[in-house]
C-alpha cells in the first residue's frame, strides 16, 4: 500500500496534471488559496475584536458565544449555506460555492485567534499594565506598546492552530464540487483508488506542517526575547561573571 | 510641594479610603506614608497622579491642580516607582528606562544614552543595558524601575513600597543608596511603605495613617518617636523607640579620651600589650581589637586577619547617641571607637560618658528644649 501511495506521489502527470485531471500544483494553489484568505479574514476580524475586548474588558460574553460556534458541524453548515447562497448565482460562476466554503472556514478560525488575542491581553501582568499608564502612556499606546506585544505569544499559537484547522478543513471544498487537495481525497474515495485518496491526506499533512514551520519562524523574529525567554549567548554569558562581579560589589 | 486638601475617597462600593487628609509633602523633601494594610496609603498616593480619582477635595503640585492637565501628561512629569518595579517585560532594560522619553518623542539615541547614565547611578553596570526584565534579579529590578522613574527628570517621585519585595539585605542597600541619589537630586517624593523602620530612616517627615483613612499624626522622625500622638501611633511605632529615637538625637561632643594604638601587619611588640589594643591601618582607620594576655596573641605573634576582633561598631563624631551608644556595646573592650568625618581614629568614648550625654538630653527635653 505504501508503495502504491509512493509511486503515485512520484508520478509527474499526477502533479502537472493531464488534459483530463487537475495536477497536485493547481490544486494546492486552490487549496493554499482558500486557506490564505479564511485565515486572513479571521485575522483581521478577530485581532482587532480580541484586543479591543481584553483592553476595554467590555463585552467578555461575546469570547464564550463565538467559542461556541467551534461546536458547529462543519459540512452541515456548508451544506445549509450552500442551499442558501448558491442559488442567487446563477451562469458558469462557482461562487455560490466558494463564499459559502470560505465562510465555513472563517468561522473555524475566527474563535481561537479572538480567545487567544484576548486572553493574551487579559494576562498582562497587572503591574506592568500599571506601570505603563503611570508611566504617561495613553490608552492607544498603552495596548499596541505594551499590551500587543506581550500578547504575541499567545495570538500566534491561536493562529497557528487556526492555520491548522483551516488547511485540515479546506478539504471540504471538493465536497461542494470545487478544488483543493481535498478533491484526491474525495475523487480518491469515490473511484476507489485508495492510493490517490491516501496521499491527498498526506499533501494536506505536509502543507499544514510547512505553514506551521513558517508561522513558527515569524512567531520566532516577531515575538521580543525578553517573553521567549531565548536570551542571546552573549548576554547570558557576560551576565554570569557580571553576577559574580556583582555579587562581589553588593555584599561588602 | 505637593498639597492635599481635604482629599477624601469613597470607592463605588462604599469603602472609604482615605477620609479627608490635609497635608502638604515639601518641595525636595521625602514624605513618608506609613500605616498598617488598608489604610489608605496607595489610594493617597496614587491620587496624585490621577491613577485614582478622589471624590472629594483638591491637590496641587507646585500650586497647580492636577487636574488641570490631561492625566497621560501630568504622569509624565511625575516619577512613579511601584512594589514590584512592573518593568515592561518585552523590553530591555535601557528601553524600560527611555520610556517617559520616548513618550515625550526625545530622540532614541539621545535618550538611551541618559537611560544609560540613570543606570550607571542606581549602581547597575554598563553590560545589564541590553538584559530583559527575566534576566535581573528582583533588587536589580528595582534599581531599573527607579532609573525608570528619574529618566525624564521629573520634579516629583511617588514611590509605593519599591523596596518592599527584596530581602533585608539588599533592601537596606537600596535605602541607602535612595538617600544617596536623593542628596544629589532633591526631588519631591512621596513614598509609601508599611515598615515604620523604613519611614524613620527615609522620611523627613512622616504621615501615620489609620484604617479608615485619617491623619492620626504628620511629623519629622525624631517627634513622632519622641511624642507619638496617640495610642495607636504609639503602638504602631513600636516598642524600642527609646533606643530608635537616639538614632535622632545629637548629644553634645563625645568626650573621648585619647586611644593607644597598634598597625596592622605589624608585630606585637615584646612587652606585650594591654589587654585589649586598637589596630588601626595606615591611614589611621581603625581595623579591630586585638587581644593580649594569656589567651591572646603572645608578643612577636602578626597583626593579621586571624588575630582581629573586627566586631565592634563605629561612632563618628557629631553623629547620633545611638552609634555611639552602641560602638560602646559592641566594642570587645567595653570602649567605643569613634572617628571622625573621614573615618580616622579620633579616639574612644566610655559607655558611661554616653548614658551621661542621654541623660542631659532626656532632661533637657522634659524641662522644654526640643532637639532637631
Ligand atoms: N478598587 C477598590 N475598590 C474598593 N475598595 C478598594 C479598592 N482599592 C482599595 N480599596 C480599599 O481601600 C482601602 C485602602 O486601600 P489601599 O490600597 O489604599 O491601602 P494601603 O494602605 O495601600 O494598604 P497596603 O499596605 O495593604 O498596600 C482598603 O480597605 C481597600 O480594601
Ligand atoms: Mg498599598
Amino acid at each position: 500500500m505504501i508503495g502504491n501511495v509512493l509511486r503515485w506521489l512520484n508520478d509527474p502527470d499526477n502533479w502537472n496534471g493531464t488534459q483530463f485531471t487537475t495536477g497536485i500544483w493547481a490544486q494546492l494553489q486552490t487549496h493554499l488559496l482558500y486557506s490564505v484568505i479564511a485565515v486572513l479574514a479571521a485575522l483581521v476580524i478577530g485581532l482587532p475584536l480580541g484586543l479591543a475586548i481584553g483592553h476595554t474588558g467590555r463585552a467578555t460574553s461575546l469570547i464564550s458565544g463565538l467559542n461556541a460556534v467551534r461546536a458547529l458541524p462543519t459540512v452541515g453548515v456548508l451544506v445549509l449555506l450552500v442551499v442558501i447562497i448558491a442559488p442567487h448565482f446563477h451562469g458558469r460562476t462557482s461562487k455560490g460555492y466558494i463564499i459559502p466554503t470560505l465562510i465555513v472556514l472563517i468561522l473555524l478560525a475566527v474563535p481561537p485567534i479572538l480567545s487567544n488575542t484576548y486572553a493574551g491581553v487579559q494576562n498582562v501582568d497587572p503591574a506592568v499594565r500599571d506601570a505603563a499608564y503611570g508611566m504617561g502612556m495613553t490608552g492607544p499606546q498603552v495596548l499596541w506598546r505594551v499590551e500587543l506585544p506581550n500578547s504575541l505569544p499567545l495570538i500566534f499559537s491561536g493562529l497557528r492552530s487556526a492555520t491548522l484547522q483551516v488547511i485540515a478543513t479546506a478539504t471540504i471544498a471538493a465536497y461542494v464540487t470545487l478544488g483543493g487537495l481535498g478533491r484526491f481525497i474525495y475523487d480518491g474515495l469515490a473511484q476507489q483508488d485508495y492510493p490517490q485518496m491516501i496521499s491527498g491526506g498526506v499533501l494536506v499533512a505536509a502543507l499544514a506542517l510547512i505553514a506551521d514551520l513558517v508561522l513558527a519562524l515569524v512567531q520566532r523574529y516577531t515575538v521580543s526575547r525578553g517573553l521567549t525567554k531565548r536570551f542571546s549567548k552573549s548576554t547570558v554569558g557576560g551576565a554570569v561573571a557580571a553576577d559574580l562581579e556583582e555579587a562581589g560589589v553588593e555584599h561588602t | 510641594m505637593i498639597r492635599f486638601d481635604h482629599v477624601t475617597k469613597r470607592y463605588p462600593d462604599g469603602t472609604v479610603a482615605v477620609d479627608g487628609l490635609t497635608l502638604e509633602a515639601p518641595t525636595g523633601r521625602i514624605t513618608v506614608f506609613v500605616g498598617p494594610s488598608g489604610c489608605g496609603k496607595t489610594t493617597s498616593l496614587r491620587m496624585v497622579n490621577r491613577m485614582i480619582e478622589p471624590t472629594s477635595g483638591t491637590i496641587t503640585i507646585d500650586d497647580r491642580d492636577v487636574t488641570s492637565l490631561p492625566p497621560h501628561e501630568l504622569r509624565r512629569t511625575i516619577g512613579y516607582v511601584i512594589q514590584h518595579a512592573g518593568l515592561f517585560p518585552h523590553r530591555t532594560v535601557i528601553d524600560n528606562v527611555a520610556t517617559v522619553p520616548f513618550l515625550l518623542g526625545t530622540d532614541k539615541k539621545q535618550a538611551r544614552a541618559r537611560a544609560a547614565e540613570l543606570l550607571e547611578r542606581v549602581g547597575l553596570p554598563a553590560h545589564f543595558a541590553r538584559r530583559y526584565p527575566a534576566q535581573l534579579s528582583g533588587g536589580q529590578q528595582q534599581r531599573v524601575g527607579v532609573a525608570r522613574a528619574l529618566a525624564a527628570d521629573p520634579p516629583v517621585m511617588l514611590m509605593d513600597e519599591p523596596f518592599s519585595a527584596v530581602d533585608p539585605v539588599v533592601r537596606e542597600q537600596l535605602q541607602d543608596q535612595f538617600l544617596q541619589l536623593q542628596e544629589e537630586l532633591g526631588k519631591t517624593i512621596v513614598f509609601v511603605t508599611h515598615d515604620i523602620d523604613e519611614a524613620i530612616k527615609l522620611g523627613d517627615q512622616i504621615a501615620v495613617m489609620a484604617v479608615g483613612g485619617h491623619l492620626a499624626q504628620l511629623s519629622s522622625p525624631a517627634d513622632l518617636l519622641a511624642r507619638p500622638i496617640d495610642a495607636f501611633v504609639a503602638g504602631f511605632v513600636g516598642r524600642d523607640r527609646g533606643y530608635r529615637a537616639l538614632g535622632f538625637a545629637r548629644g553634645a561632643a563625645l568626650p573621648t579620651t585619647p586611644e593607644p594604638t597598634v598597625r596592622f601587619g605589624e608585630r606585637v611588640p615584646p612587652g606585650g600589650l594591654e589587654e585589649w589594643t586598637l589596630v588601626v591601618d595606615d591611614t589611621d582607620q581603625p581595623q579591630g581589637w586585638l587581644r593580649s594576655g594569656p589567651s591572646g596573641s603572645p608578643p612577636g605573634s602578626p597583626i593579621d586577619d586571624a588575630a582581629l576582633f573586627r566586631g565592634g561598631t563605629l561612632a563618628t563624631q557629631g553623629g547620633s547617641l545611638r552609634a555611639a551608644l552602641d560602638a560602646c556595646l559592641s566594642s570587645p573592650s567595653g570602649r567605643g571607637v569613634v572617628v571622625d568625618g573621614d573615618g580616622r581614629l579620633e579616639g574612644t568614648v566610655h559607655l558611661d560618658a554616653v548614658t551621661d550625654l542621654i541623660a542631659s538630653r532626656e532632661r533637657a527635653e522634659v524641662t522644654g528644649g526640643a532637639d532637631g
